[in-house]
């Protein structure tokens, strides 16, 4: 790791004053950033530490919903009875992410911003426009086994390899940010951006600004009937391959009246098309609906070659995620419940 | 005039930053720069090695430790961060010459091979009887994932901590007996 200089800010004040001077980077968990660090893929030459900024609670809103302090940690967030309770989606997210002692440091606002896991942005020896701009893409015609199949550019076919981001995607969760300039909300749709011509870009988050606060939405009416599934190389602890945030707001008389559908690791950022859920609404929940949307959502899919499978990968994913939310309330476990080892 | 070729670089001012932490118990007070992680702190400054650098990137988990009763990575967090807090390393688990009953069990169970990934699985599984999250064999096994065993003991470890917590003893493939120590045919 380079040489760097450390500092603690006291309150959101004292943070933002410390971050607007160059080559000075927040940190709250570090699981990715001091990996990132060590590999001299990000060099900062000053962290900020904000953990002792008043940003760890977890509260109710005054609209119903939630507001998840960014400096929480993933496994208070999971295990909050709150979210066990009303968020239920977003629990099983975040639980079938990384492994208990990242999940313990990891903050929330540190998961909306941990970069992508390509191979190629990791090797500071090979070309990466996202780490390096204008230097090219190694990966395009390299090993691509995680990379993106919607979404991608000329430039850039990097992953967002988060869960949790997945989850909020679906949820329409909302990000609080404060800067200098004042404070502002990001819907959650515009907050990562896809690659285009500055996959340097991950975020919509302007330099010197600070997440405080995610909110989540009121979400009883999906409550009843979710799924995280998630596919990945091994049983655990490993980045998806494919994974679905389903959300299903079923009528009595099992005819669907609101739906989410998110896609994560296939894409620059967490994939929603509006078109898809569109699609789950006014229609019988039940086999034919589900592979409809699964086509919708998978519109302009392109594998790099190795990845194509990914393809019938996530539209499969998606149809067994939406009969798993039909069932009801589903988290990641049920994959390998019952089935007993080799 | 200085030849810029052969002068000896101007020494840069290193800073460094004077922390507390209370590690197995006893208070320590160090002077450390801020690109130490805790891990290289434990292991070089502290003279515990029981912490072990297996990976230096979180995918193994050999340097769990305990900061206020939670397993973290040491290795992903830097000493600077945790100033003032508590840390329980391998070291402090046992009770003077008495075993911590999890050390105990993994002898028992067989549950190491070549004992570099123990330490962590160790301090893993008492972070995991601290969270009480795990009620079923199955959820011990994925709340100990973070803890990669390179020899494979995973049967033993998840005997040794499961029979720790007190759950009904449950081998991993109920038609395949296992002997601790043995290769099934």
């Amino acid at each position: 790791m380079n040489p760097i200089t450390y500092l603690e800010a006291g309150d959101v004040t004292g943070a933002l004053y410390h971050s607007e001077q160059p080559g000075r980077a927040f940190i709250a968990g570090g699981t990715n950033l001091i990996d990132l660090m060590k590999e001299q893929v990000m060099r900062p030459h000053a962290l900020v530490d904000i953990n002792s900024l008043a940003l760890a609670e977890i509260t109710p809103s005054a609209s119903g919903g939630l507001l998840l302090g960014a400096t929480a940690r993933n496994a208070d967030t999971a295990y909050h009875p709150l979210v066990r309770d009303g968020y239920p989606l977003l629990r099983a997210a975040i639980l079938a992410g990384a492994s208990p002692q990242i999940r313990n440091m990891a903050s929330n606002g540190g998961n909306l911003l941990q970069r992508t896991r390509c191979h190629y942005f990791y090797d500071i020896g090979t070309a990466c426009n996202k780490r390096d701009p204008g230097s090219g893409c190694a990966a395009i015609g390299g090993l691509t086994r995680q990379h993106a199949i919607l979404g991608a550019s000329a430039h850039c076919i990097a992953t967002h390899p988060s869960d949790m981001c997945v989850a909020l995607a679906a949820l329409e969760a909302v990000v609080h940010v404060e800067s200098a300039a004042g404070a502002r909300q990001i819907a959650f749709a515009d907050f990562h951006r896809l690659p285009g011509e500055h996959p340097e870009q991950d975020t919509t988050l302007a330099p010197g600004e600070l997440i405080t606060q995610i909110e989540l939405p009121p979400a009883e009416r999906f409550a009843a009937h979710s799924a995280y599934l998630k596919f990945r190389d091994r049983a655990s602890y490993a980045f998806a391959l494919v994974s679905v945030a389903a959300m299903l707001d079923v009528g009595d008389d099992g005819v669907v009246r609101d739906a989410r559908l998110a896609l994560g690791s296939v894409a620059h950022k967490p994939w929603r098309v509006p078109l898809a859920e569109a699609a789950l609404v006014g229609r019988p929940a039940g086999a034919e609906t589900f592979a409809h949307a699964a086509e919708l959502l998978l519109s302009g899919a392109q594998g790099q070659g190795e990845n194509d499978f990914k393809i019938t990968m996530a539209r499969r994913a998606v149809i067994r995620a939406l009969e798993q939310a039909l069932e009801g309330t589903h988290d990641n476990s049920h994959e390998y419940a019952g089935k007993e080892p080799l | 005039m200085d030849d810029h070729l052969t002068a000896a670089p101007r020494a840069a001012a290193i800073t460094t930053y004077p922390i507390n932490l209370r590690i197995n118990g006893v208070p320590h007070r160090f002077e450390v720069e801020a690109w130490v992680t805790l891990l290289d702190l434990l292991r070089e400054r502290a003279a515990l090695t029981g912490s072990k650098k297996g990976c230096d990137q979180g995918q193994c988990g050999a340097c769990t430790v305990l900061v206020g009763g939670k397993r973290i990575n040491s290795c992903l967090t830097l000493a600077v961060m945790q100033n003032g807090k508590d840390i329980t390393t391998v070291e402090g688990l046992a009770d003077g010459a008495q075993l911590h009953p999890l050390q105990q069990a993994f002898i028992e169970h067989d549950a190491f091979q070549c004992g570099y990934c123990t330490p962590g699985q160790l301090c893993s599984a008492v972070g995991l009887m601290n969270e009480g999250q795990a009620n079923s064999v199955a959820e011990v096994r994925e709340l100990m994932s973070g803890n990669v065993c390179r020899c494979g003991a995973y049967p033993g470890i998840v005997a040794a901590v499961t029979e720790v917590m007190g759950m009904p003893e449950r081998k991993d493939n109920p038609d395949r007996p296992y002997l601790p120590g043995t290769v099934p045919a």
